[in-house]
This record gives structure tokens, C-alpha cells and sequence, in this order.
């Protein structure tokens, strides 16, 4: 067996830059492979979060989310049995600078000050930011990326007027926070909205909210608790949905289409073409060695031994293939999700599962794409074997 | 002197196998990339066939989607007698309108579907090319619908005679409406007055949509309108705003085509694995053909067409493969509307010639370094090679 082993692996390297071409293609699409088994995990299985967010869910109104709910409802839901605190996340929308531009784009949400920072504990801002934030009504904060992207400064004046809100928002920045999963919003004050608007007389639209965000007491509980909201404000004018916030996430990214079928029919393309590149890579090494085929069948060796000696080549180069492509689709997964793409929502991470599953999709690839090469040099009579010229 | 193409497909002809699963890996790439475009392309095309050239919609100022966009019906009334408006029996068509996002129920689907409903006057339905497919219009002061023929085919819920619950009551599907490959097809349209109390925007609507008498009066009205600061209004023609809308297939086509590039570079290797192993296979002919008096200029050029053909093979497989996609219905949320948008996917010339031309592209690498070195080999060494 060992020296089968050392058989399979000199002739690997017989032709290195076949191998390594070989080598190179299977790494390319195990990468890609990865990469998406990593989008599909995230998509449609149980997400891990971060563990203020498994505590976190979020409420709208069920029949879409630009619906608004009375403001009402929140001291309603924070004296909900295993509710630990609960806000206003109100989406803002208006325009900063030319609109039509798509950079200038980025979210703006009000909240409350205070909670915000209970409800949202892995939001790092420094002490005296916070303290100017609380106490300023008409300050915002930014996120690092955002602050960055458009240069600005602690003190500088950011002007918003509203579209879905009939009022323009002048607000001074005081602080620059970060938060490993999200560094591009903006924040302000709710209050400061709802005065706004009274002030333009729409005084009823002061009093409504498209969306609360609640944290509990124990991550097990959320769905429990989404239910006892729902169920509380089913037969109100403003029936609500609550979900936990990851859920709620993923829900913007499969919006973008039917994302399942569109992974599961690239990674079926990636598939299909690893199995073609490896055969090929086989066949051809097989049909060029012909002759030796002849040659070891004159020493004994037997059909299965020859037949295990090129599956066991395939093999060996699908899975330095899977290994190299895993390491590159490492990169690719930290690539994507440090991008301000809509797919950076999810996460993506080539944990031990999925390099397991490319793994082993490698080497069956590499067994499946040999079998037919392999056992037809295997069947090769000596003599013909020993005839043939390439 | 030139090498006959006759010698390149002859050669790729006897090499059956490895052609093929060469070709095939190389069509699949091609594939991945084609989808998307073809994506992107009928998604255009779904909104370029929606609106009508002689229609302006007229939203808030510095509000660039409808839902965004909130109007008094104080603006509307403003509005009702510019210049330039085009008349139906003396009433001008100039139409109100306010939209809201639903959520309908779908099999497999927890989160359900979000569909556009548009709430209009029956001025609204004269200014659009929509015709009634199954039952009859909505009537006024009822809780009724009429669905757009995507609606009622990805809904199952959403048939004629059935009731849908939205929010706290019950409204009833009374019509199919068919317009053709527009967005309007997958919206939901009820009476502006039922829904505008129902959804407590009666101080809020949406947009005003409004016919021109003519082309000429087009670029005046929109100026007219623009410059009114009393109105505070924006107006484009309806056709541009739809067309800007496209970019909501933009996430999509990038992750696409992304993937397709990353997967070319393992396809070109793959092509060069192929055409070394050509090469090789091949040394004993090379030297003949230098013996026979072909330059090592000709050699090369003949390699790398051969592996260009072998590409050509590729490209045409994937658009044999991406053909059928014409007739798949899909549907990708539009961030303006915050509903599901169902177009058709679209293979067109463009689409079929970027196939065949990043076929080439792929060939091409993988093709130039085997024959370069084939054109390197020196005779008599070539001639001894088995």
C-alpha cells in the first residue's frame, strides 16, 4: 500500500504543470464553492449572532414595513412579562446632497438616546460623545465607515431634508461610534423628529413609528415574546409581525431574489464543471501512459491495483484542489464581507462545516471523474497496452 | 504561408472527448455569466416597456421613488388645469394616486410576498395600457382589488372571488388585470378613496400621474411643473422613472458576473491544460509542418485558432443552454417599492454576443502560451518526440 502511495504521488508530479493547471482550475471553483456553501449556511441555517443580538427582535406592522404603528404601543410592550427594554427605530429616509448619486445614499434611523445604547451594547462610542449625544437634541452619530466615507468631522453640520417626512433635519455631529457588525449608519434623535413635525403641523404622523426594537431578558424566550406582542395588537388597527433581528436581516437579502435557487444553480455549474476539468485531467494522463499500464500488468500488478492507482491520483488532486481553494475562499469570504454590499449582511465565514462539506465534495469529485478513465486503462489487454505509440 | 482552418477542426474532431469536456467546462462559465446578464436585461426590459412616453409622474420634491414621496391633494388640484394636459371629454387626465406595500400569503414562504397596491381613480387605469383579464374593475367605496396577472400567478391565494386579509379586515379579489410585461403586473390596484381611508392617508397620497396633450407640450409641462414653487413638485417623463428603476437587479447581476470572472480564470486553465496536451500529443506533426516549409509564426497562429474554435464550441453550447431561460419567470425585490417585482428573463443578441466573445476571451488565454510553445519546438527535436 505504501508503495502504491508513493506511485500515486510521483505520478502527480510527473507532469507538474499539468497537475498544477489542474490543481489551479479545482482550487478556482472549490473557492467559489466554499464561498457559497458559506452564503447558504448563513441563509437558511440557524445563524449564530453575536449575544446582544440573540437577545434583540424587532416589530412592525404586519401588513408591510412602511406602514407606521402608534407610538402607543411601546409602553405596551416594555411591560411585557421578559422584556428587558424596548425603542423606537424609526426609519428616516430623506435625501444628503444630489440623491441621484447612489454613494450618497446610506441609512438614517431616530432613536432614542438612552435605550439605544442598552438595547444596542456592542456599539462602542467614547464617554464624552455619548454625554454630547444624550444631552444635544438636535446631534447625531455616525459610524466609522460612514465618517469616513464622506470625511467628516466632529462638529461638522449634516443636513438631511426629509422625503417621506415633510421636515428638514439640522444636525450637528458629536460622535463617531463602531460596531463590528454595522459602521454606516447615521443616528438622532427621535424626539427632535417628532418636535419637527408637530412644529409643521402633522402632529398625527408625530405619534407613530414603523418600527420598535426590543430587547429580553433570555435569547430563548424571543420567539415567545415575538408571539405575546403579536398577539396583543392582533385585533388593534395596526396589527404587528415581530421576528428576532437576524432574521429580520436575512429577510432584506432574500428580498434581493430567490437566492436559494440562484446558489444551489451556480453551485450545481461549479459541480459539474470541477467533474469535467478533473476527467479531462485523467483521461489524458491515463491515455499517456498506456504503455506503462502494459508494462506494470507484466509485473504483477493486478486490475484493481491499477484501477485504485488512478482514482487514488484524482483523488489526491481534487483535494490539494479543495485545499488550496479553501484558502483562497477565505479570503474571497473576508473580501465580500467588508464590502458595503448587500451581501456583507451575511456574514459570510468558512467555518468547519463547510470546509468539511468542500472537502469532501473534492474527493468524490475526484473518485466520480476517475472511475471510467481508470478502469478502462485498468481493462486494457498487455498486449495492446505495450503496442500502443500515444 | 497559413496552416487550413480544415487542420484545426480535423485535430479537435479526433480529440473528441477532451473537445467536449473542454468545451463544456468552458460553457458552463459562460453559462454563469450569461444568466445574469440575461437577468439584468429582462429586468430592463420589464421596465422599459412600463409607462407610457406621453405620461409624467409627478412626485415631492427631492423624493426620487413614489414611497417615498408624499403629495396633498391641495398639489393635485393645483396641478389639474396647466397647460398642456391632455383632455377625455373635458375632464383632464390628470390622475391621483397613493401606494402602500402588502404582504400577501405564499406557500413556502413565512415572510409572505410583498406586493405593490395601488390605490386610483378610474382616470388612473385610462392612462395606463392595462386590460381586464378575468372578472371586472373594482367599484367605488367597496374593499375590492384587481390583480396584475404576476400577482394572481405567483399568489395563489390572489384569485378572483377570493378574500385576503390585510391588516384587520378582509378585502376581495374581483378582477385579473393583464399588462403585459410592465411593472403594473405585479401590482394590486383598489379605489383610491377606500384605500387611502383605509391605510389613514387621506392627508398623504403618493404621486399624481398625468397624460400631455402631446409630444411638444412634453418638455414644457415638465418645466411648468418643476418651476411651480407653489407645487414644490418634481416631474419626469414616467418611461425614465421606470428605467432608473432598473438598477434594482444590480446586487444580483454583480454577484453574477463576479462569479462568472472568477470562474473563467479556472476554465482558462483548463483550456491550457487542454492545448498543452494538444501540443505535446502533437510534436512529431509540428516538425513535419516546420518541414514542410510552415513558419514557426504560422504554427503558432494555428494553435491559438484551434483553441479559439474549441472556445467557439463552448460559447455555443452556453447559449444553446441559456436559451430556454426566455421562458422563466422570476421575481427580485425593488427597493423603491419595497414589493416583489416578476419579469421574464431575456436572451438577446447583446447577451448571446458577450457569450460568444468572453469564450473567445477564455480560449484565447488558454490557448497562447501552449502555442507559443509549440512554436518554440525545433524540428528535429520535435521530429524524435513520440
Amino acid at each position: 500500500m505504501l508503495r502504491l502511495w508513493s506511485v500515486m504521488v510521483a505520478s502527480t508530479v510527473r507532469n507538474p504543470r499539468r497537475s498544477l493547471l489542474t490543481v489551479g482550475s479545482v482550487a478556482i471553483s472549490l473557492c467559489l464553492l466554499s464561498v457559497l456553501a458559506a452564503a447558504y449556511r448563513s441563509l437558511f441555517f440557524e445563524p449564530e449572532s453575536a449575544p446582544a443580538e440573540a437577545l434583540r427582535l424587532v416589530t412592525h406592522h404586519r401588513v408591510s414595513i412602511t406602514q407606521p404603528m402608534p407610538l402607543s404601543f411601546l409602553p405596551k410592550i416594555r411591560s411585557l412579562p421578559g422584556v428587558r427594554d424596548s425603542m423606537i427605530w424609526q426609519w428616516f429616509g430623506g435625501t444628503y446632497k444630489d440623491a441621484r448619486d447612489p454613494r450618497n445614499f446610506f441609512a438614517r434611523f431616530a432613536v432614542e438616546p438612552d435605550r439605544f445604547f442598552r438595547i444596542r451594547p456592542e456599539v462602542e462610542l467614547a464617554g464624552d460623545q455619548n454625554a454630547a449625544f444624550q444631552n444635544t437634541r438636535s446631534s447625531c452619530i455616525v459610524g466609522k465607515t460612514l465618517a469616513a466615507r464622506f470625511q467628516w468631522k466632529i462638529g461638522d453640520r449634516i443636513t438631511l431634508p426629509g422625503d417621506i417626512f415633510p421636515v428638514t433635519l439640522e444636525l450637528t455631529l458629536v460622535g463617531v461610534y463602531s460596531n463590528p457588525n454595522e459602521d454606516a449608519n447615521l443616528y438622532f434623535h427621535y424626539e427632535y423628529l417628532r418636535q419637527l413635525l408637530i412644529a409643521a403641523g402633522q402632529s398625527s404622523r408625530a405619534d407613530t413609528v414603523g418600527v420598535f426594537l426590543t430587547s429580553v431578558n433570555r435569547a430563548g424566550d424571543v420567539d415567545a415574546i415575538a408571539a405575546a406582542i403579536d398577539k396583543q395588537f392582533e385585533d388593534s388597527p395596526a396589527p404587528t409581525k415581530s421576528e428576532s433581528e437576524r432574521t429580520w436581516q436575512l429577510s432584506f437579502v432574500s428580498f434581493l431574489g430567490n437566492l436559494k435557487l440562484f446558489l444551489l444553480a451556480i453551485s450545481g455549474a461549479l459541480t459539474f464543471t470541477i467533474l469535467l476539468v478533473s476527467g479531462n485531467t485523467i483521461s489524458m494522463s491515463v491515455r499517456e501512459r498506456t504503455r506503462e499500464v502494459g508494462i506494470l500488468k507484466t509485473l504483477g500488478f493486478r486490475r484493481e491495483t491499477i484501477l485504485v492507482m488512478f482514482v487514488g491520483e484524482a483523488v489526491l488532486m481534487s483535494i490539494a484542489g479543495g485545499i488550496t481553494g479553501l484558502l483562497l475562499g477565505t479570503v474571497l469570504a473576508a473580501v465580500v464581507s467588508h464590502s458595503d454590499a448587500a451581501f456583507a449582511t451575511l456574514r459570510l465565514a468558512i467555518t468547519a462545516d463547510v470546509a468539511g462539506f468542500v472537502i469532501v465534495v473534492a474527493a468524490l469529485i475526484g473518485a466520480l471523474s476517475s472511475v471510467i478513465p481508470a478502469r478502462h486503462a485498468a481493462q486494457t489487454q498487455i498486449l495492446d497496452a505495450l503496442r500502443y505509440s500515444g | 504561408m497559413r496552416i487550413p482552418l480544415t487542420y484545426n477542426l480535423r485535430n479537435l474532431m479526433v480529440r473528441r472527448t477532451a473537445t467536449i469536456m473542454t468545451a463544456l467546462g468552458m460553457a458552463l462559465t459562460v453559462a454563469v455569466l450569461l444568466a445574469a446578464l440575461a437577468l439584468f436585461d429582462g429586468l430592463r426590459t420589464a421596465f422599459r416597456s412600463s409607462g407610457d412616453p406621453l405620461n409624467i409622474l409627478v412626485l415631492r420634491k427631492g423624493s426620487s421613488t413614489e414611497l417615498s414621496s408624499a403629495l396633498g391633494e391641495e398639489t393635485y388640484r393645483d396641478m389639474l388645469y396647466k397647460p398642456g394636459i391632455a383632455q377625455d371629454g373635458g375632464s383632464p387626465l390628470v390622475s391621483l394616486e397613493m401606494i402602500t406595500s402588502v404582504t400577501l400569503p405564499k406557500p413556502g414562504n413565512l415572510n409572505g410576498q410583498a406586493v405593490t397596491l395601488r390605490g386610483l381613480l378610474p382616470v388612473g387605469i385610462r392612462l395606463r395600457a392595462v386590460s381586464l383579464k378575468e372578472g371586472r374593475w373594482f367599484e367605488a367605496g367597496k374593499r375590492e382589488f384587481v390583480v396584475g396577472a404576476s400577482v394572481a400567478r405567483r399568489c395563489p391565494a390572489a384569485q378572483v372571488g377570493e378574500w385576503l386579509r390585510i391588516g384587520s379586515s378582509e378585502w376581495q379579489v374581483v378582477g385579473v388585470m393583464d399588462a403585459g410585461a410592465s411593472a403594473t403586473n405585479s401590482e394590486i390596484f383598489a379605489d383610491l378613496n377606500q384605500a387611502s381611508s383605509y391605510f389613514k392617508r387621506r392627508d398623504q397620497f403618493n404621486s399624481v400621474l398625468l397624460r400631455t396633450a402631446n409630444a411638444t407640450w412634453l418638455p414644457q409641462l415638465i418645466g411648468s411643473l418643476n418651476n411651480d414653487q407653489r407645487l414644490n413638485v418634481n416631474a419626469e417623463t414616467e418611461k425614465s422613472y421606470y428605467e432608473a428603476q432598473a438598477a434594482s437587479g444590480a446586487p444580483l447581476e454583480h454577484l453574477g458576473v463576479l462569479v462568472a470572472l472568477i470562474m473563467s480564470i479556472g476554465s482558462a486553465f483548463t483550456a491550457m491544460n487542454t492545448m498543452y496536451a494538444a501540443v505535446a500529443r502533437r510534436s512529431r506533426e509540428i516538425g513535419t509542418l516546420r518541414v514542410l516549409g510552415f513558419a514557426r509564426g504560422s504554427i503558432l497562429l494555428s494553435f491559438f485558432i484551434e483553441s479559439l474554435l474549441l472556445a467557439s464550441l463552448g460559447g455555443i453550447i452556453a447559449c444553446v443552454l441559456i436559451l430556454p431561460l426566455n421562458f422563466v419567470t422570476t421575481a427580485i425585490g425593488n427597493v423603491s417599492t419595497m414589493s416583489e417585482m416578476a419579469f421574464r428573463f431575456h436572451v438577446g443578441g447583446v447577451v448571446i454576443g458577450i457569450g460568444i466573445v468572453f469564450a473567445w476571451f477564455i480560449g484565447g488565454i488558454g490557448g497562447l502560451f501552449p502555442a507559443r510553445n509549440a512554436a518554440r519546438k525545433e524540428i528535429l527535436t520535435a521530429l524524435r518526440d513520440n
